[in-house]
């Protein structure tokens, strides 16, 4: 049974998106050279939200040359100290703008405000704060006695979290003294863009940080740019595979966050109902729209079907609708390209032989949805237990050994991340141990701080965001 | 009948010759494609026959590499640095020898290339201290904003191909295969083409140090031939192209690694006497950040 809700909407009357958006270079929103507009929409009700510039190569062009005449002259001069505080004041205005970017992110993206709202904003400003206090200590940072800022930075980041995937490349890349060129998804500029205003009404130095909207020719045109000296991207593996070919032969430093398939693996003796939150939060926090997903799931043999029939109880709770509903738990998936691929994979789960579940669910009439679902009876060799589905589809497999759940776990050309559940302490540390992935959660899913490095084994990437690690790749040392 | 009268010990001894093998697996075994290809000294004198290690040898060694991984990831950091050391105790006991094949290999004089041996000694008891230090000195506690411990610890990225500096032949070699390995990684080297004996004679070494079998494996060979099978292979993780000079070939092996991901090192102007500071340690290990709730 599910309970009734009245509607609790967040209003959107605190954001104003105006009609259509220029190319944000040298400090001033500029009209493109050689690009051509296109429109976002929002995805829960597509309806047409702003009209934006896809940027050519001639505007990519101009923002590298604006970004490297502001290294040049202004941001390699300033003082650490002096970089830390325009961080500082970036960070209070997302604090003080917070309402109305979440509005903005859960429109523009799809996600539940509680999500925007409780976990991407706050976590924003959290990174540049952290990163803030990094730029007048650099030299304490474990990097040798002067490390230095290794100059322009082409950045190119995902759809999922929109403003904080920009957080974690601009506040790490402006502590260690580069500037930046930001390339947002094409489906999720419009944070992207009222970050540009926030750098306005921060007074940082023109040119310091660029946003150019677009799509893969712009970023592909940003990171093959000979005038960067650092590619940052995150995104699938299939495009950190060719980036990764593009810079083959340069000097330019790369850092990729990639693709998972991460295994979130219940022992026995875990206690199952806050299991079940995890496995529920590993899979449909973002609608499954994140990279560490907990995407397999692996469940101890003798506690299969205990934990089955939780999870199916609990999935049946789930609230699936408006994104800016307050009691929204699963909100649109982002795009209807996204929407076409979690289709195509989920019939392939069932035409391979697995058995889908989904529990009753109402889906709103416009924009692009898709229920949780899960997927049982399901193999190693499936499809569906092997690619990344970006979506709120969880693969349920079973093992009867910790060594079994090991391999297992392990049995992927991913190694984001994993999850493993149960009350033995010797346990959880042998299995953090044995996973072959750049962030294990014991006991707990989908856990982000900007103290805490991030990034992947194998093909989910390489180098790591947040904490002192994360300077790591804007610093030549 | 013997038609010549056995030795009496009259006369000069007739030397044991030695033969040049490859080093797979912990044991020496001569290529696969029984090729071998004569390597003289800086004067074109004739040194040795030394085996021309195949795509097929490079191969073996991946899979001698990828077997040893685990266990040798899995040592103490304890463990791991006291076998380094003793690589370097075992590398003092033939320092005669090193000295020797190095001076003829690189082409300078005796007491120079002592003080190269020297240098290659004192490097493997760098590195062998940093094996229990490397976490401590890049892991870390990150003290995240809520209730859970959370800590970074660094381990090895796994089967690492490493292209080794052509020009010096100990100091160089050990300088790009000591911090490979101090980690937990295992190594597919292919060692200078030019100047090969001192890298056999270091696997003979390794062979005699308590270091398993396949943690180091050693080709003999042509690096731009073994070079790309090396780069493309799926089931290595990781890539030193070091002894590549070649920008196309640079490139070429790069956009080969890209395809599953491998963290590659570019090659650099290296000094191989410099204090070579911990980024060859650091460039193939991978961060991992454990999460746990705290609570009663």
């Amino acid at each position: 049974m599910s309970f009734e809700y009245a509607p609790a909407p967040e209003s959107r009357a605190i954001v104003d998106i105006k009609s259509s958006y220029g190319l944000f270079i040298n400090g001033d929103f500029t009209e493109s050279q050689d690009g051509k507009p296109f429109k976002t929409v929002s995805p829960a009700s597509e309806e047409v939200l702003a009209e934006v510039t896809e940027a050519g190569p001639a505007d990519v062009d101009k923002a590298v040359r604006a970004a490297r005449r502001a290294y040049d002259r202004t941001w390699s001069k300033l003082s650490g100290r002096d970089r830390a505080k325009y961080l500082y004041r970036i960070a209070r205005i997302v604090q003080e703008r917070s309402r109305e970017l979440a509005v903005l992110e859960s429109l523009d993206n799809g996600k539940p405000i509680r999500e925007s709202r409780d976990v991407d904003v706050p976590l924003v400003a959290a990174h540049f704060f952290y990163y803030a206090g990094w730029a007048d200590k650099l030299e304490y940072a474990g990097f040798g006695p002067d490390p230095q800022p290794l100059g322009v930075a082409g950045q190119v980041i995902p759809w999922n979290f929109p403003l904080l995937m920009l957080a974690w490349k601009i506040a790490p890349a402006l502590a260690a003294g580069n500037t930046v060129i930001l390339k947002p998804a094409e489906t999720t500029p419009l944070t992207a863009l009222a970050f540009a205003e926030i750098c306005q009404q921060a007074d940082l130095p023109p040119g310091v940080v660029n946003i150019i909207t677009g799509a893969g020719d712009t970023g592909r045109a940003l990171v093959e740019h000979h005038g960067v000296d650092k590619v940052a991207f995150t995104g699938s593996t299939e495009v950190g595979r060719a980036i990764a070919k593009s810079v083959a032969g340069s000097n330019k430093k790369v850092t990729l966050e990639l693709g998972g398939k991460a295994a979130n693996v219940i022992f026995e003796d875990a206690p199952v109902d806050q299991a079940v939150e995890g496995i529920i939060n590993g899979i449909f926090f973002n609608q499954g729209h994140v990279c560490c997903a907990g995407s397999r799931l692996l469940v101890q043999e003798s506690v299969y079907d205990e934990v089955l029939a939780r999870l199916k109880r609990r999935m049946s709770t789930l609230r699936v609708g408006d994104p800016l509903d307050k009691n929204t738990d699963i909100g649109a998936i982002n795009s209807a390209m996204q929407l076409a691929k979690i289709r195509e994979l989920s019939q392939i789960g069932e035409d391979e032989g697995a058995e889908r579940w989904s529990p009753a669910c109402e889906l709103p009439e416009h924009g692009y949805w898709f229920p949780p679902t899960i997927f049982t009876g399901v193999s190693q060799a499936h499809r569906i237990a092997r690619e990344e589905i970006f979506g709120p589809v969880l693969s349920v497999l079973t093992f009867r050994t910790p060594a079994e759940a090991v391999e297992k776990a392990n049995n992927t050309p991913f190694g984001l991340s994993a999850g493993v559940w149960t009350e033995k302490g010797s346990r959880i540390l042998w299995m953090a141990n044995q996973l072959r992935a750049g962030v294990v959660w014991a006991n707990t899913c989908n856990r982000f701080d900007p103290t805490s490095p991030f990034g992947g084994y194998k093909e989910s990437g390489y180098g790591r965001e947040g904490g002192r690690h994360g300077l790591e790749g804007y610093l030549a040392h | 009948m013997p038609t010549k009268a056995v030795n009496t010990g009259a006369g000069p001894r007739l030397d044991v010759r030695k033969t040049y093998k490859l080093y797979v697996g912990g044991a020496f075994p001569r290529s696969e494609s029984g090729r071998s290809y004569v390597v003289n000294d800086a004067k074109g004198k004739f040194l040795a026959n030394v085996s021309k290690a195949s795509r097929k040898d490079g191969r073996d060694a991946v899979v001698a590499a990828r077997k040893a991984f685990g266990g040798w990831s899995a040592r103490t950091a304890y463990n791991r640095g006291q076998i380094l050391y003793r690589i370097a105790e075992v590398m003092e006991g033939r320092h005669e020898q090193f000295s020797a094949e190095v001076a003829a290999s690189e082409g300078i004089a005796i007491a120079k290339a002592r003080a190269t041996v020297d240098a290659a000694i004192d490097r493997w008891v760098w590195y062998a201290g940093w094996a229990d230090k490397l976490a401590q000195v890049v892991g870390s506690s990150n003290p995240v904003a809520g209730p859970y411990f959370d800590f970074s610890l660094p381990e090895a990225t796994g089967v690492i191909a490493v292209l080794a500096p052509q020009d010096s032949s100990l100091l160089g070699l050990t300088s790009v295969v000591a911090p490979v390995i101090v980690s937990g990684n295992t190594a597919v080297v292919v060692t200078s083409y030019e100047r090969p004996v001192p890298a056999v004679t270091l696997g003979e070494v390794m062979a005699t140090s308590d270091l398993p079998g396949g943690v180091v494996n050693l080709l003999t060979g042509d690096a731009s031939e073994i070079g790309p099978w090396l780069a493309a292979h799926m089931d290595v993780n990781g890539i030193d192209l070091t002894g590549v000079s070649d920008g196309d070939q640079v490139r070429e092996l790069e956009v080969a690694a890209a395809e599953n991901l491998k963290r590659v090192r570019r090659p650099a102007d290296d000094d191989w006497s410099a204090d070579p500071g911990t980024g060859r340690m650091t460039q193939f290990l991978e961060t991992k950040t454990v999460w746990h709730p705290i609570g009663v």
